[in-house]
């Protein structure tokens, strides 16, 4: 049976929430629908917290068996504390390596490429090893905070399922196998100018690839180089080139606007910038009386559209109405046709967006997403001309790739010319257009007709096995390279590790091409940066020192001026709601992406952000128009997009936009790897040339059913919390006026004191009584303040800690169970109606309560209050009890059912934290507050005789946070920060009616709308 | 019909709680101190190395200090050993042709490492930090006992977590002036016994008590 697969339609749910007075927030539609499923789900879910029979073994196993094991293990576990331990080696260099203390971590300034710009970091290494991403301060795209993806690419470098050789059709071979082979292939190609070589890769950001791959198309002068991405700029490409007649991309400053408006673009989780942007962003949202504001339309519920002061759902092609009406209202020219009219609430939100844009011009900026048409990306560039948000807020300049081209027609044309026979030998470096090309090219059968196909990539992927060659490609953590940051900041990848499996670099195998076999990497890549930076003589100096930061300093690429061309914006497209038709929308997914990171398993398991779906995609309606299909999360429909059809689950999804089915790109891979074998319904199968992000489509129920893993009603605060006081909220006017978000007849005590010390007994009048020891920190007192403001939901945080802290995932089957592990849980509550629901995330970690509810019923002490303040955990003392789980009334203690840790696979054990226990079966593990950090801190405090100072022990997820929303320190420094946040009026604790006096406390969420727009 | 049990059963039956009893305390009994003795806790049981390296000839008979070699022992956590590097500064100029000196050379050879039997070691849940004990005036003869006697390393304390507890709850009395954590020889002055030596460093150096179970496991 499925725990997960919510088996209802939202009856009547309306009509109930007009009945629930005074209740607001919500996590599911089926527990506003409040049916008696939803009650038996509850019934597992919260009131027992894991699903009945959890605790049971998967095999049937008898209660007299079960009786013996108990009995047998009980006796094993006395003799083994009786064991010797068994005997270890100490294994220390021949030759001990310059500036490495054997037991201190060191790190290293690299860059993560990434199709539309490269991020920096600095990536912690332990003896060799690197284990974790951290965001390079100094790099313009970080600035110190790092996205998902970046947090979960060094999983990736330990994959198991990466390729270790050469595979020659199916067979491994050796590089050398592999030049001599090639090189006639080469010879025969050059002998006729290349007339027959094409080579497609991805963007290229790499400056020092560009210039390789140039040289080859000189020895190959007919030869062809085609750049791919499923996700690519197109569209942003056209809409530059419609506007200022050249390719351009814009770079925002969010710091510099009042306004900020997106369509259809999740800006703070994807793209280039994205983290830098949240930065900006957040930077202007934590004083109530500086705030910015954010408008979002949107067809797919994102963390974006939930961070926006004001959200509407529409389904694309309304989008770019609106977009065309608002330029219009503006003043753009939109040429004959390019006008829209918009009814009702639509033009009521232009009108005031229109009205706000003006108050605000040359401090506002309107920002498209890639799945808008070139028309309306052009309109939005007109506009922000208009707005006179030129120079401040938004400025343009050469997009990070080298050469950009235009990404789609160039594939197209490479699939015509295979088709037709005249390829004769085709390079695949790091694609994998077997999945994810546009599926009316029929690039398989196309490719097929290439007499000599050669990929290199990280895996044997779909592409690889219909290759005749497959060479394993570096990890970026392996390899030296180059990569433009989105403003053009020329960032240096250093590698971290020698290829683990002796792969070569892609600059590597192209200086084969190139006729230079046997090029280090290393030395291509400095000859490279020598011919651009014209050989100076301090070049040494300079390398030198752009390795050491990551980046080279005052290499960003300087905006150009633009001027606004007359274009023709075209016409709006027609609305697809006739005959039952509905908008599909294909984006990329909030957590593998385009599919590339489908093998990675913290990606797969991390909740989305919105529907809190893991290892899977689904078709996502709005609740409406669930409602009037007959559908409901879980049954399989079959979707039919021009001609083609796909069986796929439906997840009904709230703020989703009414008429549009959004389905997330990357999943149903069949050659990713053991992880992202599998999982979801391939998109690709639907994506076109002409339309890549969707459009018209049908769905009929197929009666079938699927079942999908959410984790959105797993550790849920107890069943009466969602009635609590969870999540405030008030507004910048509010707060003005002293309304901090606290519910008028809020009961229980008040928020804990800024000093950390709880409420005792007696103290106060009306104080609340606990019989709990009184504690007294007089050392440091650790605590943590999350900004309900700032959190975009993005999910960084959770992979984060799951890197610090050695966090196994544990599968499909197990978080239908309630199982998951992750120490941090982003709580995902709804407000307000069902079809126009505005979200808000809140970060649940261990709340290290004063007086801990978990500490005084564990049997063993295996859980005890530490000296400075914190819940802590030994995992050796654990027998499994899972009492103080229970008793846990946030829900954050996670339990080892089985044997999810890794003990034996040999690369993933590099990427553990080799300051951290890795847990194994039986044992309750949860958040400490990093305290492995917090050691690290204190030792090298005494060392030098101080006190740890603000800002020296960082959290995990704190480190990570694009936002800065967590603000971590300790609570007796009277100077600290998390002081300063904790004595803010709008600080509040989570259930401390309960007094549990918890160190983890919140600040209210404060949004900033539209006087005009009361209500929308 | 006939009694199965004879009436001395009843006896016996007691006789049985009673000594069932007395088994289960010895079976406890037995356990709490086989955990304590050599055979588990192999204290003062030489182990044997790929080379047999005599601390007492290096550093009682040659003086060399403890940070010759353990040179991370007041940076980080791990002591370290020494690389094989460390080792060839003397033995690429004496004993170089000593038979029980060849895994040394090869190693130097090779670029491979020696392999050594690791003697003081702790379960993978205990975190335990060399350089702050080193810099609050715990001597390497506290924990390592008389190194400088050893012809073959071997524990002179059970590391069991009793035995940590046994100075984290009184630092005083382990305490030495921190010149003097290096001397394995060190005991303290007649005119100062360790009780009052002990609380007085305890102060000047702010020792704590840390007994907080995330001071060691995490």
């Amino acid at each position: 049976m499925s725990h997960s697969t919510p088996v209802t339609v939202p009856v009547e749910v309306d009509q109930r929430l007009a009945e629930q007075s005074g209740r607001k927030y919500w996590k599911s539609l089926e527990e506003l629908s409040r049916d008696a499923q939803f009650s038996a789900r509850l019934d597992e879910h919260v009131r027992r917290e894991y699903p009945s029979q959890a605790e049971m073994l998967a095999d049937p196993v008898q209660r007299r068996t079960l009786l013996q094991l108990m009995g047998a293990s009980l006796a094993l576990a006395g003799i083994s504390s009786c064991t010797r331990q068994p005997d270890e080696h100490v294994l220390p260099y021949a030759k001990s390596p310059e500036s490495l203390i054997p037991g201190k971590p060191l790190y290293f300034a690299t860059a993560m490429p990434w199709a539309s710009g490269a991020i920096g970091l600095l990536v912690e290494s332990h003896m060799g090893r690197p284990t974790k991403c951290e965001g390079n301060p100094d790099h313009v795209a970080s600035l110190g905070g790092t996205d998902l993806f970046t947090q979960a690419s060094v999983l990736d470098l330990y994959d198991p399922d990466r390729s270790t050789t050469i595979v020659r059709n199916g067979r491994s071979a050796t590089w050398d196998d592999f030049v001599s082979a090639f090189g006639p292939d080469l010879e025969a190609q050059k002998q006729k100018g290349g007339a027959g070589l094409r080579i497609l890769t991805g963007s290229v950001i790499s400056p020092t690839l560009a210039a390789q791959l140039a040289e080859v198309l000189k020895l190959f002068p007919r030869a062809r180089w085609v750049q791919s991405e499923p996700v690519s700029r197109d569209n942003q490409r056209l809409g530059a080139l419609l506007a200022f007649a050249e390719d351009v991309a814009p770079r925002h400053d969010l710091s510099k606007a009042e306004v900020v408006v997106a369509l259809e673009c999740d800006l703070f989780a994807e793209g280039p910038a994205s983290v830098r942007l949240a930065r900006q962003w957040a930077a202007r949202r934590r004083d109530a009386a500086m705030m910015n504001r954010l408008y979002v339309v949107e067809s797919t519920a994102t963390g974006t559209g939930s961070m926006a002061d004001h959200r509407l759902a529409l389904a694309p092609a309304a989008i770019d109405r609106l977009a065309r009406a608002l330029a219009q209202t503006l003043g753009v020219d939109v040429g004959a046709a390019g006008g829209a009219q918009l009814g009702g609430e639509e033009a009521a939100f232009v009108a005031a967006l229109a009205k706000d844009l003006k108050a605000q011009a040359g401090k506002s900026v309107v920002i498209a997403g890639e799945p808008l048409s070139g028309q309306v990306h052009a309109l939005v560039n007109a506009i922000n001309v208009q707005l006179g948000n030129l120079g401040a807020s938004v400025e343009f300049a050469e997009p990070a790739a080298v050469a950009p081209v235009e990404q789609g027609a160039g594939l197209a044309d490479l699939a015509r010319e295979m088709a037709r026979g005249e390829v004769e030998l085709l390079c695949i470096l790091d694609a994998n257009p077997v999945y994810d090309a546009p599926v009316d090219l029929e690039f398989v059968a196309a490719m097929q007709k290439v007499p000599l196909r050669v990929h290199y990539g990280l895996r044997e992927d779909e592409t690889a096995v219909l290759c005749q060659w497959h060479v394993p490609a570096t990890h970026y953590l392996e390899h030296w390279s180059d990569a433009r940051a989105f403003d053009g900041t020329l960032s240096v990848v250093q590698p971290l590790v020698a290829p683990l499996y002796g792969s070569k670099s892609v600059h590597e195998f192209v200086a084969l091409l190139a006729g230079k076999p046997g090029s280090a990497g290393y030395d291509l890549l400095r000859e490279s940066w020598k011919a651009t930076l014209g050989a100076p003589a301090d070049f040494e100096t300079r390398w030198q020192r752009a390795v050491h930061d990551g980046f080279l300093a005052g290499s960003r690429v300087d905006a150009r001026s633009v001027s606004l061309k007359r274009f023709d914006a075209g016409a709006a497209p027609a609305e697809m709601n006739a005959g039952g038709e509905l908008e599909l929308a294909l984006r990329p997914d909030p957590s593998i992406f385009d599919g590339r990171f489908a093998n990675n398993g913290w990606l797969q398991e991390v909740p989305k952000p919105l529907s809190k779906l893991t290892w899977d995609n689904a078709l996502y309606l709005s609740p409406e128009t669930a409602k009037s299909r007959g559908v409901q999360s879980g049954d399989v429909v079959e979707l039919t997009h021009g001609g083609r059809k796909l069986k796929l689950a439906v997840w009904v999804q709230p703020g989703q936009a009414p008429n549009v089915g959004t389905l997330h790109l990357g999943f149903g891979r069949t050659r990713a790897g053991k992880i992202g074998n599998g999982p979801g319904f391939n998109a690709y199968a639907l994506r076109t040339q002409a339309a890549p992000w969707g459009g018209s489509a049908t769905i009929a129920k197929t009666g079938e059913t699927y079942s999908l893993a959410c984790a959105q009603e797993h550790h849920t605060i107890n069943e009466h919390g969602l009635e609590r006081d969870l999540v405030r909220e008030t507004t910048a006017a509010g707060f003005a006026g002293g309304d901090f978000g606290a519910p008028r007849h809020a009961h229980g005590a008040p928020a804990p004191k800024a000093d950390g010390h709880g409420e005792k007994p007696g103290h106060a009048e009306g104080a609340l009584v606990t019989q709990y020891a009184g504690y007294k920190y007089e050392g440091y007192a650790w605590g943590m303040v999350i900004d309900l403001s700032t959190c975009t939901g993005c999910n960084a945080c959770v992979i984060a800690c799951q890197a610090e802290n050695n966090i196994p995932i544990v599968g499909k089957e197990q978080v239908a169970r309630g199982r998951e592990l992750h120490w941090i849980r982003i709580d995902r509550y709804f407000n307000g109606s069902v079809e126009r629901p505005r979200a808000v995330f809140q970060p649940i970690v261990c709340m290290q309560c004063e007086n801990a509810p978990c500490e005084v019923v564990c049997p063993v002490g295996a859980t005890s209050h530490g000296e400075e303040g914190l819940n802590e955990m030994v995992y050796n003392r654990c027998v499994g009890t899972k009492y103080c789980s229970n008793n846990c009334p946030y829900k954050v203690r996670r339990f080892n059912f089985l044997l999810y840790s890794d003990w034996t696979t040999p690369s993933l054990r590099l990427q553990r934290n080799p300051d951290v226990t890795v847990r194994s079966r039986g044992v309750m593990e949860k958040c400490t507050y990093c305290v492995q950090r917090i050691s690290q801190a204190r030792i090298e405090a005494k060392r030098q005789d101080r006190r740890i100072a603000d800002g020296e022990v960082v959290t995990a997820c704190q480190q990570v946070c694009p936002s800065q929303a967590i603000v971590f320190g300790d609570l007796n420094d009277k100077q600290s920060a998390v002081r300063a946040r904790k004595s803010a009026p709008h600080n509040y604790g989570l259930l401390t009616e309960l007094n549990t006096a918890p160190r983890t406390t919140y600040l209210s969420r404060v949004s900033n709308p539209n006087p005009e727009l009361a209500g929308a | 019909m006939t009694q199965i049990f004879h009436k001395s059963f009843n006896t016996l039956s007691k006789a049985s709680i009673v000594l069932g009893g007395v088994f289960a305390a010895t079976a406890v009994a037995w356990l709490l101190s086989a955990n304590r003795a050599p055979y588990i806790s192999l204290v003062n049981v030489p182990r044997e190395q790929p080379v047999p390296f005599s601390h007492k000839h290096h550093v009682a008979g040659l003086g060399i200090d403890c940070r010759y070699c353990h040179t991370s022992v007041e940076d980080s956590a791990q002591a370290s050993l020494p690389s094989t590097k460390t080792c060839m500064t003397c033995h690429s100029v004496v004993w170089t042709n000593a038979a029980m000196l060849e895994p040394v050379r090869e190693s130097y050879r090779t670029d491979r490492s020696i392999e050594w039997l690791k003697v003081h070691d702790l379960p993978d849940f205990v975190y335990f930090n060399h350089s702050i004990h080193v810099k609050k005036g715990v001597g390497c003869q506290s924990c390592h006992g008389d190194v400088d006697q050893m012809p073959l390393m071997m524990r002179r304390n059970t590391l069991n977590m009793e035995w940590c507890l046994e100075c984290h709850r009184a630092p005083e009395k382990f305490l030495r002036p921190r010149e003097e954590v290096f001397n394995l020889n060190w005991t303290p002055p007649t005119d100062k016994p360790q009780a009052e030596l002990g609380a007085e460093l305890a102060e000047r150096y702010q020792v704590q008590k840390l007994t907080s179970c995330a001071t060691c496991h995490r």
